[in-house]
């Protein structure tokens, strides 16, 4: 047999090699060189699933929860399995039409795709959660998803609490805690400070996803899997029925209140007003709640006790005391001489009493809160010999103040706190051209010109005088559960700040005795409690606001502060209701009921007629209506100029409406320049502040 | 006939039966990771034949008993029968017309019922090879002359042009592997070189920017004239030619591919022309573009495929995730991979080394089929020996090149691997048609 062409079968052999050599080369560059494909079969086929943890849980100082998790159900659809329902039905219960109902299906397409579930409607409120328990079974394709929600039991302490809200991008890049776009996050108070201890440590599942993101199963048994850890609860100083007395005193006023615990700076209630409703801002309407809080421009979102800066006024005069004989530039038993007015300056310092002898001694003069006599040992501190000069003078009077805390942020455990004003010698060589005396500035000596200060400041410096000296930084947690003991979050509120070293205890006596005589028979004697022996003070910071490009003096600010029981201090407390008057007047008796109620845990009967007068009454300035006005009626044609739909605007229009808005605005300037202080509650807005109208839900 | 031994074994050659054996095996176990689920119970699965890896292992015992009566019948059966067969291969690929399922995609099977389907396209490889032997192997037939080489190529197109009318493009490319077989017995290498310039022509002119490629050609034209310049002195003959070879390249280069691309083939096909070369696609007009999409929607979408299986196996690396661990192939992410991507399951569970000996076994079979061949006597068995390995080598090369992107998707099976009844049976006959030929290699068959 004839072989032809033997030599082709080789040529043949050598193709079939080639062939294949080429095949493994490119095994090689796919499986050994280029490692991109194992990364992209991970992402095609992994999902690292959060779990989130319930976030921690605060408590108040009697073990009651204020803050609590609560679960609350989104209602979700997965849209490849949407089939045969009675739509019809389904936009009855939800409350939308079937336009709506394609536009959601729509979107959830969109976001998730077609097999995998979207979120149709979040946070259902409880009754619609009840008609949908009953009847997801004629749904098939939407499902009820849990969702842990933050629930506020007793309805109180909302500024304190602050709330969670979804993060951004700065909080994503500022801290470095993994969170993702759509994770909540502590955005104000405790819940911000404490978001580490909150939040806990989130768990990753890793689980296998198909070829149409549906997930499938766990991925090697859980093996990679990170458990997650929940929140640490927080146990607080807090007395919630005191922080619920506080907030409803206060209602209807603009204003706060902070009530510590000498002995520990733990901080015992902290009310600012308006307020708003905490839980308002945890369900399903929050997104338009928030936007009513944000355009309301009494700005219920602010927390006062922290950063509405006022002056502290005659509650100042103790702590002026106090540096004084630290000083030794006053003795307790130093006097002035004092007919109605101080004349030392060239511009007079009035004083509310004649009566020779009302100043003869430091405990008449805190007594009677005599401003000549503070005003002159105001001068005496700055002029003091040893100093060589009123420079140094301020200088070493402003390192007292700061010492007591005043002037700087004070650093409680909740974030954006103020730190008030304080100045210092270049303040007053700007102004004056280093042209300035210790009368410049005389009327700082009881609490004014350019002090500014915020109620928790007050609060902490009387805690001081009730301590004879010393003070811990005012703070709300007092112990974190299941904490690490090497956990030093806490450990600057245990360092004890001793202020004033040179002043023996019963000097302090003096000064004490001063404050309590206040009670007894001073300007505060409707602060009074039998039984209990209180040191107060209190005091009218006035009050200036732009109002149209006008510096209009308003009606004073009423300022108190007091401690108690004088012998074993239990609290200290600082009120200021903003436009309200003298301090003896409206906040005298609140911090008077407050001390009653946490020294003695309740109120006597024949108090409750005066708490409800406290409440009823209505101290919101009318200049807040006029600027509301001013404010949504802008808005309102910023609007129609913008889009051309003027049916918002119309409403501004109005020739009626327009004229009693006037009438309003003109009366709130006459009101101010002849404040009316003891008959206040007679001339209450007749409409208050409810004007909040529809426009601030849209913009 | 005096050479009847009751004995089937003698003279088999047991290194085949063996490759055969090992390669169904890898099959059923790589069906099995493609898709088996964690839920099924293994042993139920595998007797209920519900699941496509009972059933293949099914086929492949009917391959077994076929394999085995195969070597029980007498080679000169082949012989006898091969053109009858060939007009029978024909008559079933006619008969597709009239009878060929209704369902899209699968206009080249014909249905018996619900369970049992024929693709006579696949089937008719066999009848191709067994008349090709036997038309080379004639005696009068002289393999030089121009004549006997048409009928040979005719003998091999008429199934490939029927097949392509079944839309079946992959399987009638196929019948060009048989070129190779022609080759063999003497088809001037020149045709396969010419035919092979041409690709490379084409392919050339998809990537390459227009005038830079006539400036290269003419450049090579340019050098080949220099390089012969002795000779076109001699012969004013040469000097016509390569200008004549230059113009005709670039004809086809300039205006030849371009018709072809835009008035012959369906957009669909020059895209995944386009895709296994790595260029993107730009339909020309609206209907083309709708014409892609409408292939897109209906998840035909080749390089989302080809992007799928390169992921699989290139995040196999080097040793593999293992058998059921595989992501991409566990979940569904490569489309049809029990059948054209089944070496997606191997690459992914058994990364490069797993790929690479697999790859081998392949090798060793083709190169012990052309050994085989080269022992024949008879031109009959050696072509057809030739023509089994041609088969089998282009379809081991474009399955596992389309899977690892080196080819354009057309949809043809890897032998003995791919799920699939009628391929199983098929390549199991061809080989076991060879190892009984094989056995009888001292007769000379005619």
């Amino acid at each position: 047999m004839p072989v032809f062409n033997q030599s082709r079968s080789n040529i043949i052999r050598l193709i079939f090699v080639g062939m294949f050599v080429i095949i493994i080369a490119q095994l090689v560059n796919l499986q050994i060189i280029s490692s991109k494909y194992k990364k992209l079969a991970e992402e095609n086929a992994l999902y690292a699933k959060r779990v989130y943890p319930t976030r921690g849980i605060i408590y108040d100082r009697n073990g009651k929860a204020i803050l609590n998790n609560t679960i609350m159900y989104d209602l979700t659809v997965t849209p490849s399995q949407v089939k045969n329902i009675d739509t019809e039905y389904f936009c009855q219960l939800v409350g939308i039409d079937t336009a709506e109902f394609r536009d959601r299906i729509l979107d959830a397409k969109f976001r998730n795709g077609t097999f995998r579930p979207s979120t149709f409607e979040d946070l259902l409120p409880p009754d619609l959660y009840a008609k949908f328990e009953e009847n997801i079974w004629r749904f098939p394709g939407f499902n009820l998803q849990e969702r842990p929600v933050r629930v506020y039991p007793f309805n109180a302490a909302a500024h304190v609490m602050g709330y969670v809200g979804e993060v951004d991008s700065t909080i994503i890049k500022r801290y470095n805690y993994g969170y993702q776009i759509g994770d909540y996050v502590g955005r104000s108070g405790l819940e911000q400070y404490y978001e580490k201890e909150l939040m806990g440590q989130r768990g990753i599942e890793f689980w296998i996803k198909d070829n149409k993101n549906r997930l499938v199963g766990h991925y090697e048994n859980k093996s990679f899997d990170t458990p997650a850890v929940a929140g640490k609860n927080l146990h607080t100083y807090i007395d919630v029925s005191l922080q619920e007395l506080a907030e409803k005193l206060l209602a209807n006023k603009v204003g706060s209140i902070v009530a510590i615990e000498p002995k520990t700076g733990g901080i015992l209630a902290m009310a600012s007003s308006p307020d708003y409703d905490p839980n308002a801002l945890t369900g399903s309407d929050k997104q338009k709640n928030y936007g009513k809080l944000v355009l309301d421009v009494s700005s219920p979102l602010l927390n006062r006790a922290i950063k509405g800066l006022y002056q502290p006024g005659s509650t100042y005069k103790p702590l002026g005391a106090l540096i004084g004989l630290d000083e030794g530039v006053i003795t307790p038993s130093s006097g002035y001489d004092c007919r109605g007015v101080y004349l030392a300056c060239n511009h007079p310092v009035k004083c509310e009493h004649k009566d020779p002898g009302h100043a003869a001694n430091l405990r008449l003069a805190i007594a009677h809160s005599c401003n000549s006599f503070f005003s002159n040992t105001f001068r005496l501190t700055l002029d003091n010999p040893e100093f060589r000069g009123v420079r140094s003078g301020l200088t070493r009077w402003k390192e007292y103040v700061n010492a007591f805390g005043l002037g700087h942020r004070i650093g409680i455990d909740i974030p954006s706190e103020d730190g008030g004003n304080i100045p210092d010698t270049t303040a007053y060589d700007k102004e004056y051209h280093h042209q300035w005396n210790s009368c410049t500035m005389v009327t700082m000596g009881i609490g004014q010109d350019k002090m500014l200060v915020t109620p928790l400041q007050i609060a902490n410096a009387m805690c001081i005088v009730a301590n004879k000296g010393f003070f811990y930084t005012p703070h709300f947690v007092n112990r974190i559960d299941g904490a690490d003991p090497n956990d030093t979050l806490l450990n600057r509120f245990k360092e004890k700040h001793e202020v004033l070293t040179h002043i023996p205890d019963d000097v302090y006596e003096v000064v004490t005795s001063g404050m309590q005589d206040v009670v007894e028979y001073g300007t505060a004697s409707a602060a009074k409690i039998p039984g209990i022996n209180i040191c107060a003070k209190t005091g009218t910071a006035e009050n200036y606001r732009i109002i149209r490009g006008r510096r209009t003096k308003l009606k004073s600010h009423s300022v108190f502060v007091c401690f108690a029981p004088r012998e074993n201090p239990k609290i200290a407390i600082a009120i200021v209701i903003e436009n309200a008057g003298f301090g003896a007047t409206w906040a005298a008796p609140i911090g008077s009921l407050l001390l009653e109620k946490y020294l003695n845990d309740t109120i006597r009967a024949e108090r409750l007629p005066l708490i409800d007068h406290l409440v009823g009454s209505n101290l919101m300035p009318r200049y807040l209506m006029v600027q509301q006005f001013i404010e949504d009626s802008s808005r309102a044609a910023k609007w129609a100029k913008q889009t051309g739909d003027s049916t918002r605007w119309k409403k501004y229009t109005n020739v009626s409406f327009r004229n009693e808005m006037l009438d309003t605005l003109h009366r709130v300037f006459v009101s101010s320049l002849t404040p009316n202080f003891q008959n206040s509650s007679a001339d209450k807005p007749k409409n208050n502040i409810k004007i909040k109208d529809t426009d601030s839900t849209t913009n | 006939m005096s050479n009847r031994n009751p004995a089937i074994s003698k003279g088999v050659d047991w290194s085949l039966v063996w490759l055969w054996l090992i390669l169904c095996c890898i099959g059923i176990m790589s069906i099995f990771a493609a898709t088996y689920r964690e839920t099924d119970s293994i042993l139920q699965g595998f007797i209920s034949l519900k699941t496509d890896y009972s059933r293949q292992l099914l086929y492949f015992v009917m391959g077994g008993i076929v394999g085995t009566f195969i070597l029980l019948t007498d080679s000169k059966f082949f012989t006898a029968t091969a053109n009858l067969g060939y007009a029978f291969g024909i008559f079933l690929l006619l008969l597709v017309f009239p009878f060929h399922s209704r369902v899209k995609g699968t206009e080249s099977i014909i249905r018996f019922g619900t369970a049992f389907q024929l693709q006579p396209a696949d089937l008719c490889k066999l009848f191709v090879n067994l008349a090709l032997a036997k038309y080379l192997s004639r005696i009068e037939t002289d393999f030089y002359k121009l004549r006997s080489q048409l009928i040979a190529a005719a003998i091999t197109l008429i199934p490939a042009v029927l097949s392509i009318m079944q839309k079946e493009t992959g399987l009638a490319l196929v019948y060009f592997s048989f070129f190779i077989v022609m080759f063999r017995e003497g088809l001037p290498a020149a045709i396969l070189i010419i035919g092979f310039s041409f690709g490379v022509l084409v392919v050339a002119t998809l990537l390459v920017e227009k005038n830079t490629l006539a400036l290269v050609l003419t450049g090579i034209a340019a050098l080949a004239v220099y390089i012969m310049r002795r000779q076109v002195k001699r012969n004013r003959g040469i000097l016509f030619l390569i200008v004549g070879v230059w113009f005709v390249c670039v004809g086809v280069q300039r205006f030849v591919v371009p018709f072809v691309f835009d008035h012959v083939f369906q957009p669909y096909q020059v895209k995944r022309i386009y895709d296994a070369i790595g260029k993107d696609y730009v339909p020309k007009n609206e209907v083309a573009e709708e014409q892609i999409e409408q292939k897109k929607s209906s998840s035909q979408d080749n390089n989302y495929n080809v992007k799928q299986s390169k992921i699989a196996i290139g995040s196999g690396r080097v040793l593999g995730k293992g058998l059921l661990k595989g992501t991409q192939t566990r979940y569904d992410f490569v489309p049809e991979q029990r059948t054209d991507f089944i070496f997606c399951t191997i690459g992914e569970g058994f990364g490069f080394v797993g790929s690479s000996v697999f790859l081998c076994i392949y090798l060793v079979l083709l190169l012990r089929i052309v050994a085989v061949a080269e022992r024949q006597r008879s031109v009959f068995s050696r072509c057809y020996a030739y023509g089994v390995a041609s088969v089998f080598f282009f379809h081991i090369v474009i399955n596992v090149c389309m899977t690892i992107g080196l080819a354009p998707v057309i949809g043809i099976p890897l032998p003995f691997v791919s799920y699939g009844g009628t391929s199983l049976l098929t390549f199991t006959i061809m080989l076991f048609v060879l190892i009984r030929l094989d056995a009888d290699r001292q007769m000379v068959l005619r």
